[in-house]
């Protein structure tokens, strides 16, 4: 008989699903965000987020092998951070900018800590952090959309529907919103391509429906409660990506179904505060951040009772 | 639960978590073929949770079939018959596929199986009489946990049972064992489960069988309709979901009653009993027969196996015979499973013996078999939302690897019930069965360990 037999602990069988699988998935999710942002920013928008992840794959890569570590680019987790900090970028954004973005979240934010899963914070969120507070004038000067028909070679500056309305004088539609038609980074204007992407993960149940639902649902009613335009609120800036996105991301959101319901009226909360009281026009980078570092507490609290678990032992019961 | 008036389910408790498993009953439609005597039977002593069994015969002594080999005087344990007739070729060791050693009793068969002349059936007038045969019947549960049967069915005096719940639901992929059982055994099933709903008087049996079964699900149905079987209308069907683990006690208790079973309680303690289907017509048999059990349909099935089939095997054949039985390997095989893919054990090689409460031989080719590398956590939470028993198996992981035997108790490590559902649905392919194995190990370890030490202590105390 042969002694070169598997033995191993049951089960025996899988489901087939693997890191690789999910993240290929996140990366189709996100693919009708990236053909949005290359109608309306242009192909330079497209090459952004190429090059974007190429820098984040190449510092997965060396830095891995610096670590003395798996090389883990074949499980595609820094294709999908590099597509999403690419989406995060103002398309007129210095190519060099770009890639050093790449290399503090993949080195910096996660391989730092331990690689993929042990990174407390959302590695593309931080990055864009960190190159707006380094960088703040280039980190914010938009694109009109569709500039380059117009024969300009330089993108022409226009300002947020945020900011815009910041300063009372937001003219657009709630259509140019919706089709993604005003300034702003290269793949939050266009609110319809996103959740047709989250919409597919939540089919393939890659990621579960609280948190997005949550989250807007929650800026949808501050924003009526605060007086403002609920629908102006959802559909602008970066709710849409961030909800279906970035709060959703596996290590940086609690896995219970009650703390994903914390987390993302937290997020929803914050985002509203930061756009509505603070300085900035903005919030949903701060506000996913903010609550990402809340998490392991989230998750503490709201660990659910095992089947059948005794609630409270019987004080003096012998 | 009080006794109120029952009332049977329509549709099953909803029960959380599971699996997606694939079904892969490719021999649900095959008629269970009987296998010859084998040249030689290995019979161990331990094929059951309690008392090891004591070895009654010597070297050289002439054994038939139905003839008790292994007897033990303690009350949790199930005596040992011989399967096959022939003579004791010697008394040895084998390692069981836990790793455990137990004494073992080979017999040559002379290929005539003679039935012993002790096996007559029973008296069973009484409640203690049928437990006494029930017990000398060798039954244990049949189901795959191997618990001996009269020690599930004596009910302690201050535990009201109202439920008896019969487990179909077979939901492991490729067994189709308690299928072939049900279908071609019904009338068995039936009048074992009376006579166990009259030694319990119970007044409610629940058949759960999962809904990917509909031929059993109908000769079930048509039987526990049937006027004179069934005169009360007490006894039912209920088609479950085919969700992994809808077979595994507490699911099932869950499913079909909408109780929960508390943590570290017994289904007495929810009012149920649960018994496996072949479990009662086995009964049945044994109260008409008398001939113990000494034989077992098992589903041999298995990308290695040329001809997948349900076979009736004396007990203790060993698996390469009844390999042989099924056309022998298609290829080399690379795993051997004593059970189904879920919760089976992989055996080191094909030498083991059929035990009792086996109820599958899966022989799976390289592709089948090959481990899948373990990468990073994600930390996806597919393992707390597969778990049947909200655990959360990440978070668990955890506490075994830092040793924390508090945070284990604290996440209800003992209510693991190693379904493997949080493994399956792994996409780092973690092995989180066997860690969850090593965090039970632990919190055993240590309160064994505060036992000792309570116990030094009031020594102790005693002597001053």
């Amino acid at each position: 008989m042969s002694s070169n037999m598997y033995v191993s602990a049951s089960p025996h069988l899988r489901s087939g699903i693997s890191t690789t699988s999910v993240m290929r998935d996140v990366v189709i999710a996100l693919l009708p965000s990236v053909i949005a942002g290359s109608i309306i920013f242009g192909i330079r928008a497209l090459l952004i987020v190429a090059l974007t992840v190429a820098s984040c794959v190449v510092s997965e890569y060396i830095s891995r092998k610096v670590m003395k570590r798996s090389n883990t680019i074949g499980d595609l987790s820094a294709v999908v951070t590099g597509v999403l900090l690419g989406l995060n970028y103002p398309v007129g954004i210095n190519p060099v900018m770009a890639v050093f973005g790449g290399v503090v979240a993949i080195v910096v934010v996660k391989q730092m800590f331990g690689g993929i899963g042990q990174n407390f914070v959302n590695p593309a969120l931080a990055a864009r952090i960190i190159l707006l507070v380094s960088f703040p004038t280039d980190m914010t000067t938009w694109a009109t959309p569709f500039y380059y028909t117009q024969g300009a070679v330089d993108a022409v500056t226009s300002a947020t529907p945020l900011a815009q309305n910041a300063a009372g004088n937001f003219g657009g539609s709630y259509m140019d919103l919706f089709l993604g038609n005003v300034g702003g980074c290269i793949g939050e204007t266009c609110a319809l391509a996103i959740p047709l992407g989250g919409i597919y993960l939540i089919a393939r149940k890659v990621i579960s429906p609280i948190i997005p639902v949550t989250y807007i649902a929650t800026v949808f009613v501050l924003a009526f409660v605060m007086g403002q335009d609920p629908l102006f609120h959802i559909l602008s800036g970066g709710v849409m990506l961030g909800a279906f996105f970035m709060a959703t991301d596996y290590t940086t959101s609690p896995i219970t179904s009650k703390g994903k319901i914390i987390f993302a009226v937290g997020c929803g909360l914050m985002t509203m505060l930061i756009r509505v009281y603070a300085n900035l026009p903005e919030g949903v980078s701060f506000s996913i951040v903010l609550m990402n570092i809340l998490v392991p507490h989230i998750e503490n609290l709201t660990r659910p009772r095992a089947f059948g678990e005794i609630k409270n032992k019987i004080k003096g019961d012998k | 639960m009080k006794n109120q008036s029952l009332t049977f389910p329509t549709r099953p408790f909803s029960t959380r978590g599971g699996a997606k498993v694939p079904h892969r009953k490719n021999t649900a439609a095959m008629e269970t073929v009987v296998m010859p005597a084998p040249k030689e039977v290995i019979i161990p002593m331990s094929q059951h949770i309690g008392a090891p069994c004591n070895v009654i015969v010597r070297q050289g002594d002439h054994v038939d079939v139905g003839q008790s080999i292994g007897e033990n005087d303690s009350f949790v344990t199930a005596p040992i018959h011989a399967s096959v007739s022939g003579t004791v070729k010697k008394i040895t060791e084998i390692t069981m596929p836990n790793g455990a050693k137990a004494k073992a009793v080979v017999i040559e068969s002379d290929g005539e199986m003679t039935l012993s002349p002790y096996a007559e059936p029973p008296a069973a007038e009484t409640k203690e009489q049928l437990l006494l045969a029930i017990k000398r019947s060798g039954l244990v549960g049949l189901g795959g946990a191997g618990f001996p049967a009269h020690v599930k069915l004596s009910i302690p005096q201050d535990k009201k049972i109202d439920t008896l719940i019969i487990n179909g639901a077979e939901c492991e992929p490729y067994i189709t064992s308690d299928h072939r059982e049900i279908l071609e055994n019904s009338w068995d099933i039936l009048s074992g489960i009376k006579i166990i709903k009259d030694l319990l008087d119970v007044h409610r049996v629940i058949i759960g069988i999962e809904n990917n079964k509909p031929d059993a699900i109908k000769t079930l149905t048509q039987i526990a309709a049937n006027e004179a079987a069934d005169p009360d209308d007490e006894i039912r069907v209920l088609t479950l979901k085919s969700s992994y683990p809808q077979g595994a006690e507490k699911v099932l208790i869950r499913a079909c009653t909408g109780r929960k079973v508390p943590a570290g309680k017994l289904p007495a303690d929810v009012g149920c009993v649960v018994m496996n289907v072949t479990s009662v017509a086995f009964i049945a048999k044994y109260l008409k027969t008398g001939i113990p059990l000494v034989s077992k349909r098992i589903t041999v099935d298995g990308s290695a196996v040329k001809e997948p089939k349900n076979v009736i095997v004396p007990l203790g054949t060993p698996i390469k015979d009844v390999i042989e039985f099924c056309g022998g390997y298609k290829c080399e095989p690379k795993k051997i499973l004593m059970g189904g893919p879920m919760m089976g054990i992989a055996l080191t090689d094909d030498s083991m013996p059929v035990l009792k409460q086996n109820n599958a031989i899966l022989a799976f080719d390289e592709k089948d078999a090959k481990l899948m590398e373990e990468t990073d956590c994600i930390r996806c939470g597919n393992c707390l939302k597969s778990c049947p028993m909200s655990l959360m198996p990440q978070a668990i992981a955890g506490c075994v690897k830092l040793k924390d035997v508090k945070g284990l108790e604290k996440l209800n490590v003992m209510t693991c019930m190693e379904c493997g559902s949080c493994a399956f649905n792994c996409p780092a392919h973690k092995h989180l069965v066997q860690t969850m194995r090593e965090g039970k190990a632990m919190v055993r370890a240590e309160s064994a360990k505060k036992a000792e030490e309570k116990k030094k202590e009031e020594a102790k105390k005693n002597e001053q």
